[in-house]
């Protein structure tokens, strides 16, 4: 990929790392050298050398891997969890080591001027020897602890990295840094590659790690601005997930898909559209999972395959649940058409439950996804963490061309909104809205169609009942007002008449299509 | 008494390897008289030797016996430090307390 500027081509080396080449707007300025500065703990060691093993594994480019730190051996050890065996791989000539890491047995003494030419040479002798196109130096603040000289250590670093510009590699140097937000490495060593610099994020957000990735300059070249998060699967190494670099582009489909309730299908104009997000909101105990039970099985019933998302229940207890109503999920999930994925939140961190549900859409290729609840997720997370986990969903299943209906608590029995729903409420299709309805001392139901992009619907507050068959909608509340604000009151008979009469006109518009 | 063996690392002929050179023949004769045995290898030939022996900076001087490993870096212009690096005291000390004790 490249990047044309005024003339001047800088062109992009990619990268192979899940998600980064996206951010990055094609990979690493190619034949120069990035700064990837980041905390301890920060996986540099891992970035630099999955830059390495991508290399290897995706292009066939080699690389050499020059360590201050760790003992090659530890390196070997380290990613052969992620998937990779760099042993395999030196013995084959892809990959070389420059063992710069210190020995514990060994002092040393310094007599008069030096320099670091014999590192130099290594470097050179390596990169000849494998024909490489990529190098990682990891990292640059240990070879300041193996020379009590600063000065001379500045220096000479300087003529490593304008030795590895001469040698027409891609490189990537890791530095450490002290402070999450701060100067960009310890020792000023940012002046030696000043023309790009990543940072790598391990921030304590809430109790919990979130790490994001940051790239800070391209110089003379493009690339998205801000942090992304990113997380580290065995196996699977690095991924950074694009959030907010996501593209608004998916297709639009006017097919109608059944909600598994017929009257609810008719108030919404004929049913779903097919690759729509709907969020129903409700308070505990109001027939959230048992809407979202019907439109699973209204999709198994015309064929169609639904993955369900259960953060609150178990496996059995939904199917116990959907029994109760009269839905037999067992036998859905015989025939394929069902699949449960129940984990409690906490397991994992937004990013991590992301890709996990990427990966059970991507194998299981399901037509309707359910999360239930939505609410649960939103504890593990920051809200900013949340709105991206949230946004990351909604654009790929809608690439998938999947129905998603997410269920939110709303913390109040009576009325009110739920924080998830201020925050994704802007990025869903559809909003049902199932509230309590407080009556002459009886607990009643109500629903209405709050939102339905580019369809009629219809605007009532209807009444609805739940018994052994599921759940019935009947008639308006015509004669109560307040319903959704939490208070409901009764209107006199006769001032609603009244009412009537004075709107006689409007009521034909009462179905309007909302932009 | 055993030989000792010495292996100075350089990087190709700059004024630095030349004065390391110079400074390592002047220590040797004047401080080790005969009892050496002195390797010179540049690194920019043989880089797997520097690669196997770990050298990061160079000059370096390393000595393989008598046992312990010893490492001193830099040009060796500070003879004592060399001395003191390598484990060794100065020979001509050490000759001329011989001499007095006889």
């Amino acid at each position: 990929m490249s990047v044309k500027k005024n003339g001047s081509q800088i062109n992009k080396l990619e990268t192979g790392i899940t998600g980064f080449d996206f951010v990055a707007g094609g990979g690493l300025p190619k034949g120069r050298t990035t700064l990837l500065a980041g905390t301890a703990g920060s996986s540099k060691t891992v970035f630099a050398a999955e830059f390495i093993a991508q290399g290897i594994v995706k292009f066939k480019e080699n690389g050499v891997f020059i360590t201050f730190e760790e003992s090659p051996a530890d390196i070997c050890r380290n990613m052969r969890s992620l998937g990779w065996d760099i042993e395999k791989w030196v013995a084959e000539g892809k990959f070389a080591f420059v063992d710069a890491s210190p020995d514990v047995g060994s002092q040393s003494v310094t007599a008069g001027e030096w320099d670091l030419g014999a590192l130099v040479a290594r470097i050179e002798h390596a990169v000849k020897k494998v024909t490489a196109k990529r190098v990682a130096m990891d990292s640059l603040g240990a070879i300041f602890t193996q020379f009590a000289d600063g000065a001379t250590v500045r220096q000479e670093l300087f003529r490593v990295a304008s030795a590895l510009k001469s040698m027409n590699v891609t490189s990537i140097l890791t530095a450490e840094r002290i402070h999450e937000y701060g100067e960009i490495a310890r020792f000023g060593v940012e002046e030696f590659v000043a023309d790009n610099v990543i940072i790598l994020r391990n921030a304590l957000d809430h109790e919990k790690r979130r790490r994001t990735i940051e790239i800070l300059k391209f110089r003379g070249c493009s690339h998205q601005k801000g942090e992304y998060p990113f997380t580290i699967l065995p196996g699977a190494g690095i991924v950074v997930i694009p959030l907010s670099a996501m593209k608004l582009k998916q297709k639009s489909s006017d097919i109608r898909i059944t909600s598994g309730n017929a009257e609810l299908d008719s108030m919404c104009g004929g049913g779903f559209f097919r690759d729509s997000i709907i969020l129903v909101s409700g308070a505990t105990g109001n027939g959230k999972t048992l809407m979202a039970t019907e439109f699973i099985a209204g999709g198994a019933k015309n064929g169609e395959r639904c993955l369900l998302l259960a953060f609150e229940e178990s496996r059995k207890q939904l199917i116990r649940n959907a029994t109760g109503w009269g839905f037999d999920y067992e036998q859905m999930e015989k025939e394929g058409k069902l699949k449960f994925v129940c984990e409690y939140p906490e397991t994992a961190g937004l990013e991590d439950h992301l890709i996990k549900i990427r990966s059970e859409i991507d194998s299981f290729k399901p037509n309707r996804l359910v999360v239930d609840s939505l609410s649960a997720l939103e504890r593990v997370s920051s809200i900013k963490g949340f709105r991206e986990f949230v946004i990351g969903l909604t654009s790929f299943i809608k690439h998938g061309e999947v129905a998603g209906l997410f269920t939110a608590t709303t913390p109040s029995l009576m009325g009110g909104t739920s924080i998830t729903e201020t925050h994704i409420s802007t990025i869903t299709d559809s909003i049902i809205l199932l509230r309590y309805v407080e009556m002459y001392g009886e607990m009643r139901r109500g629903l209405t169609v709050l939102k339905m992009r580019g369809s009629m619907h219809d605007k009532d507050i209807r009444e609805y009942t739940i018994d052994g068959t599921g759940m019935h909608i009947g008639k308006p509340f015509r004669d109560i007002t307040g319903i959704i604000s939490g208070n409901p009151t009764r209107i006199q008979q006769g001032e609603l008449g009244r009412i009537d009469e004075l709107f006689a006109e409007e009521k034909v518009g009462v179905n309007e299509k909302e932009g | 008494m055993d030989k000792i063996v010495l292996k100075l690392y350089i990087t190709g002929q700059t004024p630095k390897s030349e004065r390391a050179i110079a400074n390592m023949k002047s220590i040797c004769k004047n401080e080790l008289e005969g009892r050496y045995k002195l390797v010179i290898i540049d690194v920019l030939e043989r880089p797997q030797l520097a690669e196997d022996e770990k050298i990061l900076a160079t000059p370096t001087l390393i000595k393989v016996l008598p046992p312990p490993l010893a490492r001193v870096i830099g040009d060796l212009s500070d003879t004592e430090k060399v001395l003191v690096g390598l484990n060794m005291e100065p020979f001509q000390n050490s000759k001329k307390k011989g001499g007095s004790g006889k």
